[in-house]
């Protein structure tokens, strides 16, 4: 029981209830850091670290949580959680928190972190709220990787920096598509990734 | 979550030790990290100015930057109203973006000097002198930079020894759109620059971005980006302003005349 539960909690978020295809959250950095796939895996470990403790830090404190600041409260521990992140790129991957600039720091206003700590965090025991957190993490990154992958691939021919489709630029045959690299292409892709699936669970579709 | 959570003391008591353990927390980790962070800066610029001079084997590790800065690069202060070398600064220590924000370090620019979209130029610039191992002089490695479709883009510009012949462009540091105007940092591009030469025979600067294709035998013309009109104006205007009376102009000539 208690077992498939925690698993219910860690992988429902990636397909079953995903954070951006079904409740729609955190669409704003998914449009912004997917156009390399450097910058989009780290932005998935650095929101998935921040879910995972932020949700295990407030589940801790929750029964001591004035509901009258909790929001204030929720945000403090988020805001403190990203900042650490944001050191720690700066610190150590110095080329990669230079070319997220401003969205590790956006972290703070991702709906998905705030989202998780209100709805789940807040009512339940810090172990099962980690692994919310990590499962909602998940979520994204699997969003994001696809529009990552999509993104550098047909806009950039390469994937990871390395070239995978020979540009017509550099002698090749592939004509990228501009479009893609630009954020408004990763709404396009978002919006084909949940038709699909709610092509095939049709229990997502809105009535 | 019982009723006695949102008791005034409670309230109290809980806010003010979650600041404190944040704030402790933060307070801890930008400290701790800074010293790893401002060699990563500084590691970076380095990098960055070797790659400029053409000076950085491909698979040169962190030891390799700092030692081949240490033997091969000078940094040199230069007024840029007068071009002369200024020996009391320390190029070191000298802080080139904090100068041209303080009024007392540098100027204003009005609307029609600012080409570049600057705002303030600081009154000094640092230069770079390169060297290759025998120590013999190899070329100047010059700091710029300018506004383009959505952000101040830097760049290193290393010349040859006759102060004119472009040796290398190095953009490190835009916001461009990815795709389009960031390809200035594309090697490709930046290939084009190579053997351009920046002044005429009477001094007049004239470097140009052409759209379309830039004549092959041309000494100052370079092709522009496509899609990239104003990311290229930008990089135009850098030059027509940091080449210019208010940039490095005069240090050039001066240097010129020297060699």
């Amino acid at each position: 029981m208690a077992k498939s539960e925690a698993q219910k909690v860690l992988f429902g978020p990636i397909f079953a209830n995903n954070p951006i295809a079904l409740q729609i959250l955190g669409i704003c950095s998914a449009l912004a850091v997917t156009s390399k796939m450097e910058t989009t895996v780290v932005m998935c470990i650095a929101l998935t670290f921040v879910t995972a403790f932020s949700s295990l830090f407030i589940s801790i404190i929750r029964n001591h949580i004035p509901s009258s600041v909790r929001i204030i409260v929720q945000m403090t521990i988020i805001a403190s959680l990203v900042i650490l992140v944001d050191q720690l790129l700066k610190a150590f991957a110095y080329d990669i928190a230079k070319q997220l600039s401003v969205f590790v720091g956006l972290i703070i206003t991702n709906c998905i972190v705030m989202g998780r700590a209100e709805a789940y965090a807040m009512k339940s025991p810090p172990f099962m709220s980690f692994l919310d957190g990590i499962g909602n993490g998940l979520g994204y990154s699997v969003v994001l990787l696809t529009v990552g992958v999509i993104r550098e691939l047909f806009g950039s021919g390469s994937l990871f920096g390395i070239e995978i489709l020979p540009l017509v630029a550099n002698g090749g045959w592939y004509q990228p598509m501009g479009l893609l690299l630009m954020p408004p292409s990763a709404f396009f892709i978002i919006g084909l990734f949940i038709w699909v699936l709610r092509t095939f669970r049709k229990e997502q579709v809105e009535k | 979550m019982s009723k006695g959570n949102d008791s005034i003391g409670k309230t109290l008591t809980v806010v003010i030790s979650l600041c404190l353990v944040c704030a402790i927390i933060v307070a801890g980790s930008a400290v701790a990290l800074r010293p790893q962070q401002e060699a990563n800066k500084k590691l970076d610029k380095q990098k960055n100015i070797l790659l400029a001079a053409r000076m950085l084997p491909a698979d040169a590790s962190a030891n390799d930057i700092q030692r081949i800065y240490k033997e091969q690069i000078t940094a040199k202060v230069v007024d840029l109203e007068t071009g002369e070398y200024v020996e009391d600064i320390d190029a070191n220590s000298y802080d080139q973006r904090a100068a041209s924000k303080d009024p007392e370090q540098s100027i204003d620019l009005n609307g029609k000097e600012d080409v570049a979209s600057i705002k303030r130029r600081a009154n000094k610039a640092v230069v770079y002198l390169a060297k290759d191992e025998q120590g013999n002089f190899k070329s100047y490695v010059l700091p710029v930079h300018g506004y383009g479709l959505w952000s101040t883009m830097y760049a290193f510009v290393a010349l040859e020894p006759d102060a004119n012949t472009i040796m290398n462009l190095n953009y490190y540091e835009q916001g461009e759109t990815p795709g389009l105007g960031a390809e200035i940092e594309n090697p490709k591009w930046k290939a084009l620059w190579v053997g351009k030469e920046i002044y005429n025979d009477q001094g007049e600067m004239k470097i140009e971005i052409v759209k379309g294709e830039a004549p092959k035998d041309s000494d100052h013309k370079v092709d522009g980006l496509s899609g990239a009109t104003l990311t290229s104006n930008g990089v135009q205007y850098t030059f027509d302003f940091w080449m210019g009376e208010r940039g490095f102009k005069s240090y050039l000539l001066k240097q010129r005349q020297g060699a």
